[in-house]
């Protein structure tokens, strides 16, 4: 065949913003203004401070606690809960399965107060991601989010916090320093709990040699494999093992307040590993947190966290498998600028890449409930629920992958059959749910703009119903795909 | 019948090679029998995690096993005892139906078993286990779907497809040949003629997004047919729990049984990385292979006549230390099992050449040492069940894998 791709239109800027770099359009959006200075839009963005904060002044926002008190919020429900438990339990009984599905725990005596915090984070990470345009940003938000992801399925004081974990490690440092986001991020409550570290002891650390316990690598490995190095970038089992060492001591303050404020971060030196160690060739001196942290600051500036991380926003906002000139280009910036991720932001923004390859991926399941909602419009009633069971029935619910690699970010995880059918059903729900909705052929202009295809054109234009219109547009593969 | 398995004996170094050198002379190419009244079935459960054998089949034989494994370890005494299987080993009391049916000859265990992978990523130790490549990389199919693919044109089972259970689709049955896809949900459907209009526009525009759409509408037909009702089996989450567990077996047993339907599936569970409080005979570990147990359960009961053809097998990236941790849980290893179940499995045995548990015949001085390739189980199966050559499995379903020879005489 003559023809190539190579040779195919280079895809409308105002689409390139919209959704490769965006959140979608909404219908006050403009893509024929957009295209003209499509660049400049989604760089003026970036020179908003604090534009990633959900701010507090929102009066929408102002019942969102701190990761503090929503951990001892959750500790409290934690001991009325078993409180009720051992005032019911009878001696004779089987002792209980804990799982979700035992009947006996159908009806909870004590309020859900983590599913409440829950729900309100979510309602707020919704709200944010339904606002501002053009929300390069907050896909930035997203990206680190997963990047550094803990699950609230783990347990309750991770789903009480993992909605403040976002807002007070991940959020004031999508436009700051990659070092400092790193050690916010490992040294919070949410993390330190998720990946195990809060239990973690070095075997000849006092409270190691009393109570006999000892190390748990899961977090140690995780950082080296999944937040920084990448796997197969060099480091061993020995590596992991050190670091590990390294970390005790990193724990969240319980409930008896002995460490310090309940739910808080600590460093307790008596469950730390004593000594020095070495690890990917380095010896650091003993020196109780400081140890950790000398060697978090190291690894943010290796050269292969460098290129993992500069494949990773490649794969995202580019194309499943990037081009190598793309990622050498992120890699080479991160290295020079320190880890810097404004300039890593607006490394993205000037990739040529970006504004000629075609937009082949598909919208992750955040991405396309989100896009849903802003081109029609905030559902009225029953929110956040249906924003999160549209996000469950696609098979990642919110703060809850499946593993501490985040969510897969390949469109043939998404472009699978029961994942087309599910967008299918959400599309339908939110047409029917847009009661009073306009024209959908005027909604495409506004949403998609000229570079619509003629066949969608066509389909929408002879829709039987409008709803029928409005949920063919939701399904179009100029609204599917980024 | 009695509860021994092959070989009593408390060496078990001997197993393996009665298994292949009794099995070898029965072997002829399935599909050319053209009076073969057989209808072979392949369940592939994705155990994602690293799952800990040494608590799924504990080694109460092993003198080092109780003192290695704490308070985890199984134990035939005591309140939540241990099932023995043999005289050696003995199942997690959560898996009763599993207990059943190996009594039965109807389950078997491949113990001490891993894939070629020797790290310990769980994301490369899936990648490997999914994609039956030799390493790690950007794999973008399966080994079970290149399997289908690999099968005669025209072959009821190729034309059948394949069928992937869950949201998203396992990497073990992405591929070429064609798969459905389906999982228990509750949305409200649109009707058909939303549907015949985006599959229209689809067709002209978007023809990748066109067949998976036009997969899941048919797979959601089928599954919907008659008695699983939506609203019955609304999920409780993903599966990563015994009820979602179940759930999904119970959906995909009722789409294999059907006369056209796939003879070929594969499910992924998730949530088996249990390094904090695993639990033993109860707790975390046991709720999740209570729900594994369920879904082999499912399985028996909804495929019905069709069991008895049925090979279902249950993997996971690798194993788990042999010691436990800090937190009375474990950290990732290498050694661990691979279970089997199904009619068509020749059950109520232990696979194993078992390595021993004192320091050193351990893995590097913390895993159970692998003494099996899981490869080596998973191309029996597919030699047995469908017929494909060492040739096809060695070079195409798992490439670069000659030197791991199928372990025949898995199937009656």
């Amino acid at each position: 065949m003559a023809l190539s791709v190579s040779n195919a239109a280079a895809p409308d800027p105002a689409l390139v913003a919209l959704n490769r770099f965006g959140l979608g359009a909404r219908p006050s959006d403009e893509p024929g203004k957009i295209a003209a200075d499509a660049r400049g839009y989604l760089k003026d963005e970036l020179k908003r401070q604090d534009i990633a904060l959900i701010s507090a002044d929102d009066p929408r926002n102002a019942g969102l606690l701190d990761s503090t008190a929503a951990i001892q919020a959750s500790m409290a429900a934690n001991a009325e809960r078993k409180a009720a438990r051992d005032a019911k339990a009878t001696p004779a009984t089987q002792p209980a399965a804990d799982t979700a599905d035992n009947p006996t725990h159908a009806k909870p005596v004590v309020p859900p107060v983590e599913a409440d915090i829950y729900r309100d984070e979510a309602q707020a990470r919704f709200d944010k991601a339904l606002g501002a345009a053009p929300d390069f940003v907050e896909r930035l938000v997203g990206f680190w989010s997963n990047h550094f992801c803990v699950s609230v399925a783990k347990a309750q004081i991770v789903r009480a916090s993992a909605g403040a974990f976002e807002r007070e490690a991940v959020r004031p440092f999508v436009l700051g320093r990659f070092a400092d986001m790193l050690l916010a991020v490992e040294r919070h409550p949410a993390m330190l709990f998720y990946l195990d570290n809060r239990q973690s002891i070095g075997p000849d650390s006092r409270a190691g040699k009393r109570r006999g316990r000892g190390l748990n690598e899961n977090l140690a490995r995780e950082i080296l494999e999944l937040h920084t190095l990448g796997v197969g970038s060099g480091y061993g089992q020995a590596d992991v093992t050190s670091f590990a060492g390294m970390l005790t001591g990193w724990t969240m303050a319980g409930r008896e307040g002995r460490l310090g404020e309940p739910g808080s971060f600590v460093f307790n030196a008596n469950a730390h590993q004593p000594g020095e160690v070495t690890l990917l060739g380095k010896t650091y001196p003993a020196g109780g947190m400081g140890q950790a942290e000398a060697a978090l600051n190291d690894i943010a500036r290796h050269p292969a966290t460098a290129r993992h991380i500069a494949t990773k926003l490649a794969r995202h906002f580019l194309a499943d498998d990037p081009p190598a000139a793309a990622v050498d280009r992120l890699a080479e910036v991160f290295a020079k600028t320190d880890g810097d991720l404004r300039a890593l932001a607006l490394a993205l923004i000037d990739l040529p890449e970006a504004w000629s390859m075609p937009l082949a991926k598909l919208r992750s399941p955040f991405d396309y409930v989100v896009a849903v909602r802003r081109a029609i419009g905030p559902g009225a009633g029953n929110e956040p629920q249906r924003t999160l069971r549209w996000l469950r029935a696609l098979g990642e619910p919110l703060w809850q992958p499946p593993g501490p690699n985040g969510f897969s970010d390949r469109t043939d995880n998404w472009a699978s059959a029961e994942g087309l059918k599910t967008r299918l059903d959400i599309a339908w729900q939110a047409a029917r749910q847009a009661d009073d909705a306009a024209n959908p052929n005027d909604m495409l202009d506004a949403l998609v703009g000229a570079s619509a295809s003629a066949e969608t054109r066509e389909a929408i234009a002879r829709a039987e119903s409008k709803q029928q219109g409005l949920a063919l547009l939701l399904m179009a593969p100029e609204f599917q795909r980024r | 019948m009695s509860l021994l398995c092959e070989t009593p004996n408390p060496s078990r170094r001997t197993v393996l090679l009665t298994g292949g050198a009794l099995f070898a002379w029965a072997y002829l190419p399935r599909f050319a029998r053209a009076a073969d009244r057989r209808d072979p079935r392949l369940i592939v459960v994705v155990l994602r995690g690293a799952l800990d054998g040494l608590s799924t089949v504990g080694p109460f034989g092993d003198p080092d096993y109780a003192g290695l494994h704490g308070d985890i370890a199984l134990s035939l005494s005591g309140h939540n005892a241990a099932l023995p299987l043999d005289g050696f080993f003995a199942l997690n009391p959560a898996m009763p139906a599993f207990a059943r049916l190996f009594k039965a000859g109807q389950a078997a265990v491949v113990h001490a078993a891993a894939t070629g992978y020797r790290d310990r990523s769980h994301f490369d130790g899936q990648d490997g286990l999914e994609s039956g490549l030799p390493g790690p990389g950007n794999a973008t199919t399966g080994w079970l779907n290149r399997a289908l693919a690999s099968l005669p044109a025209g072959d009821r089972i190729a034309k059948a497809g394949g069928l992937a259970v869950g949201p998203s689709t396992p990497l073990v049955i992405r591929g070429a040949a064609p798969v459905i896809g389906w999982a228990p949900q509750a949305l409200p459907a649109p009707g058909d003629a939303l549907a015949e209009r985006v599959i229209d526009l689809y067709s002209h525009r978007d023809p990748v997004l066109a067949a998976a759409l036009q997969r899941g509408l048919d797979a959601d037909r089928l599954a919907m047919s008659d008695q699983l009702d939506t609203k019955t089996t609304k999920p409780k989450g993903g599966l990563d729990n015994a009820a979602g567990m179940r759930q999904s077996a119970q959906g995909a047993a009722k789409l294999m049984a059907a006369d056209d339907g796939p003879r070929i599936a594969a499910l992924a569970f998730d949530g088996w990385d249990t390094h904090v409080n695993e639990g033993g005979a109860t707790g975390r570990l046991a709720n999740l292979l209570g729900g594994l147990d369920g879904a082999f359960e499912e399985f028996e009961k909804g495929l019905g006549e069709r069991w008895k053809g049925t090979a279902i097998v249950a993997i996971t990236e690798f194993g788990r230390t042999v010691r436990i941790n800090g937190t009375v849980g474990t950290d990732h290893g290498t050694g661990t099992v691979v279970l089997l179940a199904g009619g068509a499995i020749k059950g109520g045995r232990i696979i194993a050449d078992w390595p021993g548990l004192r320091p050193a015949q351990l893995y590097e001085g913390r895993d159970l040492a692998p003494t099996s390739d899981v490869r080596a189980v998973l191309k029996g199966l597919l030699a047995d069940q469908f017929g494909l050559s060492a040739a096809v499995l060695g070079d195409k379903v798992f490439p670069d894998s000659a030197a791991v020879k199928p372990m025949r005489g898995l199937v009656v």
